[in-house]
């Protein structure tokens, strides 16, 4: 697959910075506001897949990217589940215990624990539909040579 | 009772595209219909009318009704699976059209061997 | 309200029916797009901002990926000439919908008509969830405090198909570029 031409270069450069933006802020406000975890990795990854799409497969050296999708992904998810586990020894003793302070609603910093479960999940979301997309592409320029 | 209705002929249009079609990429849309019609089912049977949108923005006012959250939160993780689960069936069918050259499940099924 | 729903569907099914019967591949995964986006602005009208947030992206790069993989394969249409097989195919598949549609209707009475749910089992969610997570957002409070794991399942769902996409297509790709060295 090739770049497109230098137009479209251009703007997709600036747009895909301010989608990113818009997806870090979706997936950090997510116990506030609607978005979240699912929302902001699935608008991470619409920017790369958009980057990938304008310049081409030549400008990125996709396999890397690949094995680092992938450790983004198992490293995440191992975190979470630390986390979560971390419940059965504070305070009650029972898995996914939200033993942090709930805090006033509403405020950027209340919630306990759900901030934290949400921007993990959000870089979960968005390595794997990378992972996949990148896969797909890699499998087609390779049967195309 | 007509939306329901509605929503499960959506389903069923899915299901005569999985049975009828030879396509495997007809059938992957097909699947995508079906779980559409699935999701919208969930969120239609947790409406409440003069319901709100399920975030609290003030808190003392507590007996406002809000639309019931726990439909749209199975939804909410069942749409990323699905996406997930269906671009697997699709990197199934691009092996197969390496190796056979063609999208026809009943040619690939003579082919066989 | 429900008017604007029932025209939203109808147009769906239309879609729907167009996607399943197009000629060129390019075309039906059009139509699945807009079956896609008219699912937006259902979950909109039916108070679900997150779901529709997640939708429009999702839904977007489904199209995408669904373009990747017949990006340079042949997009036409299968011709069908009609035989004695595609003839038991749909008689078959129509008396199934047929039955599906009879049982559905007889399913549907125990339901609440549209717009007059009650919350049963979530009553203690929409109560509870604001004093003892501190989310404002119900949703969430839900999903990552009362039922974690269930996403925790999810998350597994999501992992295996990351890794049986990458089993499928990346091992014979190194075998490929071995074989042509």
């Amino acid at each position: 697959m090739e770049g497109m031409s230098i137009i479209v270069k251009k703007i997709v450069q600036l747009i895909s910075a301010l989608i990113f933006v818009f997806g870090m802020y979706s997936a950090i406000h997510g116990h506030i506001n609607p978005g979240g975890g699912f929302a902001g990795g699935v608008l991470l990854s619409g920017a790369f897949i958009l980057l990938i799409i304008a310049y081409g497969l030549d400008y990125f050296k996709l396999k890397q990217q690949t094995e680092a999708t992938s450790i983004f992904e198992s490293l995440s998810i191992l975190i979470a589940l630390l986390i979560a586990f971390s419940g059965l020894f504070a305070g009650s003793l029972y898995f996914f215990n939200n033993y942090l302070p709930a805090g006033t609603p509403g405020s950027l910093i209340s919630g306990g624990l759900i901030p934290i479960y949400n921007v993990l999940i959000g870089v979960k979301v968005a390595a794997t539909l990378s992972t996949i997309f990148f896969a797909l592409i890699i499998y087609k320029e390779e049967i195309r040579r | 009772m007509t939306l329901y209705i509605l929503c499960f002929i959506l389903f069923l249009v899915g299901v005569y595209g999985v049975l009828t079609r030879r396509n495997l990429i007809k059938i992957v849309i097909s699947l995508t219909i079906m779980e559409f019609s699935v999701f919208l089912m969930l969120v239609l049977v947790g409406y409440i009318s003069g319901g709100l949108a399920p975030i609290v923005v003030h808190p003392e006012g507590s007996d406002i009704s809000v639309v019931d959250p726990l439909p749209q939160t199975l939804v909410l993780t069942a749409a990323v699976i699905a996406v997930a689960t269906n671009s697997m069936v699709l990197a199934l069918a691009i092996r197969l059209y390496k190796k056979y050259g063609t999208f026809d499940i009943r040619k690939i099924n003579e082919l066989k061997g | 309200m429900e008017n604007l729903l029932i025209i939203i569907l109808v147009l769906m099914i239309i879609a729907a029916l167009a996607a399943i019967h197009a000629k060129d591949l390019i075309s039906a995964v059009i139509a699945q797009g807009f079956v896609g986006y008219g699912l937006v602005i259902c979950f909109f009208l039916l108070k679900a901002p997150e779901l529709a947030l997640v939708q429009i992206v999702l839904e977007t790069v489904t199209l995408i990926i669904i373009l990747a993989v017949i990006y340079d394969s042949s997009m036409k249409e299968i011709g069908e000439p009609i035989g004695k097989r595609d003839i038991v195919t749909y008689s078959l598949s129509f008396v199934l919908v047929a039955l599906f549609l009879y049982y559905f209707n007889k399913a549907i009475v125990g339901l609440n008509p549209f717009g007059e749910h009650t919350l049963r089992m979530s009553e203690m969610y929409v109560k509870e969830v604001l004093e003892l997570t501190g989310s404002a957002n119900l949703v969430k409070g839900v999903l990552w405090d009362f039922r974690g794991l269930d996403t925790l399942g999810e998350a597994t769902v999501l992992f295996t198909a990351a890794m049986s996409v990458l089993v499928i297509l990346r091992i014979s790709g190194k075998k490929h570029q071995l074989t042509k060295k």
